[in-house]
């Protein structure tokens, strides 16, 4: 039997598996087919897992006896392998838990299992969630679906490639400062950073604590709008959560606003420009009212971002200490198993933003660096407050460039950084976003996706859902 | 301005073994950050601010239902790098 999956959405294969088009284990079987087929060339998985067929077998039971089908019953899944999983290994592509098993489910692995979703491995990463092109995992790059010589985006690359590359259907992934939407746009996907607060993060990896959110990865709105109803609301384990939101739409004539300060960002690629002022168009078309806005903070996004979190990394790094879990190289003594443990099992971005982190932290220089930045993140949260009093949403690109090439930016850290200007403000303000396919661009014959973002209120992502599939269709 | 004796400092602060080529090019690397990252002082020199307080509320989750002793020691031990028994195993800590 062959399946469609290049066409599949989670609604028609929930469809196809209810009416006993095919099976569970037929389409987990089509799924990791495709990965022997692409991943040795795409390198999107870490691991595929053994018992995927089983998995699928448990929902087809449910399925044939009708008993517990959610609209994710049987649907095949990535997981990013920073989010936990009981009993398999977990390693956030870091040499330091290269061999850690999960020791318990995260929050939205519970409930996705509840659901019968079924997993089909953990894919690749910039370690610990630290990057923005996948180059930074122990374990070797992922390649762009689109563009063999290019990154996915990061640091939830394996993730979007996986999506893009037809080897799942749906990802979960984890946004700190664009992980999910970069790479998404990158690959031509949506992808959704969630309200802070509105998904568990009981069993992600923290990067940066303040700023860390789990999010769908999907080919379509409606497919990332699903998986978000199923793994967002309050949950005892992270006392950060939120009750889920009210989804009705306050509006039923949405305002979008565009932030004069972000079109003047250096560095933006004119071909993203052009491709975002098309999209401008379209929303006007589509009955949508465009507003010129103002977050006249947004400039300073950036130097916040990359001064708190790497204060929060070294702070949320001091655990793997060789210790407890994960790696573990004898010192002379006690202290000197850190030093080595650490040394060895931490990647170069990892110890810079550590290192960083430490300095930023120290003493002399918190007042200067760490208080500095979080007045100006309270000042960024503000202007944003302002703008949504008056517009549900502010749209702007998601990356200023398209996909680079694999080792382009490597050497030069600010260059990678820069990447994320468009992404950054979203979880500096705690607000949602969402990374839309605008189109491609033609870049040496190859056709390379490019990507539109939403932003709006707290706890609206109805709103983005709302505009989503009006600009999708 | 950094210097390599600082990267020293704090990668002993950090508990980190860092080469002689590492130290370089963290110094290279994290002085131009510092020196992009510097443009928040201008943001906040306009306003002198200090931080405000934000509302705060009472999160704690009440103190039951704790888990069946020893439910989840397997799990756990086994992760542990170096064990006797159900014990983490450590070098010892105070010198003689």
């Amino acid at each position: 039997m062959t399946i469609d999956t290049k066409n599949l959405t989670i609604r028609k294969a929930h469809e196809d598996l209810t009416s006993g088009k095919y099976t569970a284990v037929d389409l987990a079987s089509a799924y990791l087919e495709n990965i022997k087929k692409f991943d040795k060339d795409i390198h999107a998985y870490l691991e595929v897992y053994s018992d995927v067929i089983d998995q699928a077998k448990l929902a087809d039971e449910r399925i044939k006896e009708k008993k517990n089908i959610t609209l994710l019953t049987g649907i095949p899944f990535s997981v990013k392998d920073n989010i936990l999983v009981k009993g398999r290994i977990v390693s956030s592509a870091s040499k330091m838990l290269e061999n850690y098993h999960g020791t318990y489910d995260a929050t939205v692995i519970k409930k996705l299992k509840e659901a019968g979703a079924v997993f089909l491995g953990r894919t690749n990463m910039d370690e610990f969630a630290m990057g923005g092109s996948t180059e930074n995992s122990a374990f070797g790059p992922t390649h762009n679906p689109h563009d063999l010589e290019r990154v996915p985006g990061g640091s939830s690359g394996g993730a979007v490639a996986s999506v893009a590359g037809d080897m799942a259907l749906v990802a979960l992934g984890s946004d700190t400062g664009g992980s999910i939407r970069q790479p998404a746009s990158f690959c031509g996907l949506v992808g959704l950073k969630p309200t802070y607060g509105a998904v568990s993060r009981y069993g992600l990896m923290a990067m940066g604590s303040s700023f860390d959110q789990i999010g769908p990865i999907a080919k379509n709105i409606d497919d990332a709008q699903i998986v978000f109803d199923f793994i967002s609301g309050k949950d005892v384990m992270d006392s950060t959560t939120i009750e889920k939101p009210n989804l009705e739409l306050k509006n039923k004539k949405l305002k979008i606003g565009i932030p004069k300060e972000a079109m003047k960002v250096e560095g933006l690629n004119p071909v993203v420009l052009k491709n975002f002022n098309e999209a401008v168009e379209k929303f006007k078309k589509l009955g949508y009212e465009v507003q010129e806005v103002s977050l006249p903070n947004i400039a300073y996004s950036l130097s916040v971002y990359y001064t708190l979190i790497p204060a929060e990394v070294s702070s949320n790094m001091a655990r793997f200490d060789g210790v407890k879990y994960g790696l573990h190289k004898d010192g002379d003594n006690m202290v000197d198993d850190y030093f080595k443990t650490r040394q060895a099992g931490l990647g170069k971005e990892v110890v810079r933003r550590i290192i960083l982190g430490t300095y930023v932290l120290s003493s002399g220089y918190y007042d200067a660096y760490y208080n500095k930045a979080n007045i100006v993140r309270d000042l960024i949260r503000e202007d944003f407050r302002k703008v949504f009093a008056d517009v549900d949403l502010i749209l702007i690109p998601t990356a200023p460039n398209p996909a680079f090439k694999i080792g382009e930016k490597i050497s030069d850290p600010i260059a990678l950084y820069l990447e994320d200007i468009f992404t950054v403000p979203a979880n500096l303000a705690g607000v949602p976003a969402i990374s839309i396919p605008s189109g491609f661009t033609d870049m040496n014959g190859k056709q390379l996706p490019l990507g539109i973002q939403l932003l709006s209120a707290h706890s609206n992502e109805t709103a983005l859902f709302k505009a989503g599939s009006d600009f999708e269709k | 301005m950094l210097e390599i004796k600082d990267i020293e400092k704090l990668a002993k602060l950090a508990r980190i073994d860092l080469g002689e080529e590492q130290k370089k090019s963290y110094l290279k690397e994290i002085g131009a950050i510092l020196n992009y990252v510097d443009q928040i002082k201008n943001a906040v020199s306009k306003l002198g601010e200090e931080r405000k307080i934000p509302d705060l509320r009472n999160v704690a989750r009440p103190d039951e239902n704790p888990n069946q002793s020893g439910s989840n020691t397997e799990t756990i031990v086994s992760e542990f790098p170096k064990k006797e028994g159900d014990y983490l195993k450590v070098k010892k800590i105070i010198e003689q």
